[in-house]
């Protein structure tokens, strides 16, 4: 049997052979970072001049940063001149029918319960009208419109909501937070942009499965979420489809805004192309996500399945700023041949009676190196704060690495932080023991992952949930005897 | 429906199993006896095929089929089952979950379709009354936080449900107290019946006096020294192992 390495590796490649980068009109930016790469962007995307203005002060603050230094792997060398910051969005040459695809593809596709006609689009075949994916986002969208809600690419907000951008660009992730958040500022392609307003529960998961007009966003995409009082969203981002991408670095921005009783889930299945066995060509995720819980009572919720990517280094934080305001995390982050993943949370509690909890669940296989490093900072204000952090490792494997970075914070003394953490290894043992029922050994190794990141994988809306369980069954395929 | 010709097998190397004969036919009770590394659970893993137990020589047919020719998920779902010594845990597992992909998977393999969840359920809710197992258990992960005792009774549990043609119990009496002990010999002998085999590893006769065998083997040094009936269990019981030491010493320097 072929391991999910080689299946990936094949669909990436054959990506090409169907000429995804073949026929396409582009204008490409010079290659460089300057000032005139940015107005030359801005001035593409036809900008207002406040856009403008926000990503030179981006570009400034980037010119005086460097690369970190503490993470746990070594930093890739980067040549950010080499770039080439802005290419038109591309038009994927569209098939006739299913049967023109890779049928190596379509049996990934099969294998993850892909509905058909999302398999179609993923493959880049020519949706049936009845069926379309564009008429069902239409539908959905004239839904949402009759709510108020706003649900649009973030090129689309600038032009049509200026005042609500403006209003809340920058000020959970600012321009000068990071080097890579500084890079997203100034140079950032498109992403999405939503608001719901006061009182709006959203009947549904927002996706970007449904948001054709941002397809095709590119590596420094923009995410921004406002959910104003009393309101609730649950957002998707991602898809368990092997995704490649010829931009090797990501440097993507989410930020969110939860106002009084508001709440925000936000959920990511990450499985960009991890490179080959040895870790070459993969996709560097360098991301930038954090919310803010601004009103009291108010909630927000990160959910992450992470199985791609060569190196995958995020933290989405959450500052519990209202009283009473709640932050959670769960992770599920799998690494194998020589795949890296630095990821955890920061959880700021400033308001009194913040809780947080944090869930963190990293499997390694092969040769690869999976770090769980979290802050949990209680401010002084922060009176009765609470937080629960549990993050287990389970190996696979002699040489693979599990590391955990803690940092815990008090500046209450009325606070309570909890830690656990535990390092487990799959088992001979347990294998043998399924085997022994009739259970082959990846199905075995399946059972007992999926039982290992159940907490987690409970948190995702359902359908990503059952998508979420067949990825990491198929990502491990092989990694065991 | 098994036999065990001239079974020899080493671990890491060294010499465990050294000649082992053994027949087994349906509906039979056989007790496998012996002192402490005698090689009677090794006997049963070379039979699950566990993975670092190798054959070096005899063969054994299950049947019909060579049984070492056989993956370890093939062994079972041909119908051999293995009650565990020390049952393992695998969090987050629902036993119920466990118990229907073990029973998919092996229908699978004889070409017959999964059974549906009303007709599993069903399935479950006898078994678990025929062997008096706690029904709370069956949600609970697979095995975790269970005493001792419970694992056990899982083992019966999962017996009864999957249903094998020949059951090895691997010291099933160990580490039970006297009412567990009953507990999880009516539910054996509730499941004895003209179409199933069994081999029942136990290092003391208190088993026996609940579960009657038809055969008892002692095993000595990789080999089977002495075979007997219920009557010999009892023997053993009163006069220890020693003697039987003794006799094949004198055997071997003869």
């Amino acid at each position: 049997m072929r391991n999910s390495n080689e299946i990936i590796d094949d669909i990436a490649n054959r990506e090409y052979e169907f000429g995804f980068t073949t026929d396409i009109e582009m204008e490409m930016a010079p290659v460089g970072l300057n000032e005139d790469t940015i107005r030359f962007i801005s001035a593409k995307k036809e900008e207002p001049e406040w856009m403008l203005e926000w990503r030179l002060k981006g570009f400034q603050a980037f010119k005086k940063m460097q690369f970190p230094k503490w993470q746990h792997f070594e930093m890739p060398e980067l040549d950010l001149q080499k770039l080439s910051y802005y290419a038109a969005p591309k038009k994927k040459k569209q098939l006739g029918s299913l049967d023109e695809v890779d049928p190596e593809l379509l049996a990934t596709f099969e294998k993850l319960g892909i509905p058909i006609n999302e398999q179609k689009a993923l493959a880049g075949v020519a949706v049936d009208v009845v069926f379309d994916s564009v008429s069902v986002a239409t539908t959905f969208k004239a839904k949402l419109q009759e709510l108020g809600i706003i649900f649009c690419s973030f090129g689309e907000a600038v032009r049509n909501h200026p005042d609500l951008v403006k209003k809340y660009l920058g000020t959970v992730v600012p321009h000068s937070d990071n080097i890579f958040a500084a890079l997203n500022a100034a140079v950032f392609s498109d992403g999405s942009f939503v608001y719901i307003p006061k009182g709006v529960r959203c009947p549904m998961e927002l996706s970007t499965y449904f948001r054709i007009n941002a397809e095709n966003t590119g590596q420094f995409e923009r995410t921004l979420i406002i959910a104003d009082d009393n309101s609730y969203v649950s957002y998707l981002e991602g898809c368990t489809a092997p995704r490649r991408d010829e931009n090797q670095l990501h440097a993507a921005v989410v930020e969110l805004v939860a106002m009084d009783h508001a709440e925000i889930k936000y959920s990511t299945v990450q499985n960009w192309y991890p490179g080959d066995k040895d870790g070459n060509g993969g996709i560097y995720n360098f991301v930038t996500k954090r919310g803010i819980c601004k009103g009291k009572s108010s909630k927000i919720s990160w959910t992450q399945v992470e199985t791609g990517s060569a190196i995958t280094w995020k933290y989405p934080s959450v500052i519990l700023q209202g009283d009473d305001a709640e932050g959670e995390f769960y992770s599920v982050a799998v690494t194998r041949n020589k795949q890296i993943a630095d990821t955890g949370t920061k959880i700021y509690h400033l308001g009194r009676n913040t809780r947080s909890r944090i869930i963190s669940k990293g499997i390694s296989a092969g040769l690869s190196d999976n770090t769980y490093r979290g802050l949990v900072q209680v401010g002084p204000r922060a009176a009765n704060a609470r937080n629960f952090t549990q993050c287990d490792s389970l190996l696979i494997g002699d040489r693979c690495g599990a590391h955990t970075f803690p940092y815990i914070e008090s500046r209450n003394s009325t606070a309570t932080v909890e830690h656990e953490a535990t390092t487990s290894k799959i088992g001979e043992d347990q294998i043998f023991y399924l085997n022994q029922r009739g259970i082959e050994t990846e199905k075995a190794v399946a059972l007992i992952v999926n039982g290992y990141a159940q907490e987690v994988l409970n948190q995702l809306p359902m359908e990503f949930a059952v998508e979420a369980r067949k990825l990491l069954s198929i990502t491990l395929e092989g990694s065991v005897g | 429906m098994l036999t065990i010709k001239n079974l020899h097998a080493e671990v890491d190397g060294k010499k465990i199993l050294k000649g082992i004969n053994l027949e087994i036919r349906k509906g039979e009770m056989h007790a496998i006896m012996g002192p402490n590394g005698s090689g009677k659970s090794s006997l049963s893993s070379v039979l699950a095929g566990r993975e670092n137990y190798t054959v070096t020589e005899g063969e054994v047919i299950f049947e019909g089929k060579n049984l070492l020719d056989l993956s370890p998920e093939d062994r079972a779902r041909e119908g051999l089952f293995l009650a565990f010594q020390y049952p393992v845990e695998i969090p987050g597992v629902s036993n119920l979950h466990f118990l229907k992909t073990a029973l998919n998977e092996i229908r699978t393999y004889h070409n017959l379709p999964p059974l549906e969840s009303k007709e599993f359920l069903k399935l479950t809710k006898e078994k678990q009354q025929l062997v008096d197992f706690n029904a709370n258990l069956m949600n609970r992960s697979l095995n975790e936080g269970f005493s001792g005792g419970e694992k056990k009774r899982n083992e019966v549990f999962q017996l009864a449900m999957l249903d094998p043609k020949l059951a090895i119990l691997d010291e099933t009496d160990s580490g039970l107290d006297i009412d567990a002990l009953r507990i999880v010999a009516a539910g054996v002998n509730k499941l004895r019946n003209a179409d199933k085999a069994f081999m029942v590893i136990t290092h003391y006769q208190r088993l026996l006096e609940y579960i009657v065998p038809d055969f008892v083997h002692v095993l000595y040094n990789g080999q089977i020294v002495k075979t007997g009936t219920k009557e010999l269990a009892l023997e053993l019981e009163e006069k220890g192992y020693d003697w039987l030491k003794e006799e094949v010493h004198q055997k071997e320097s003869v």
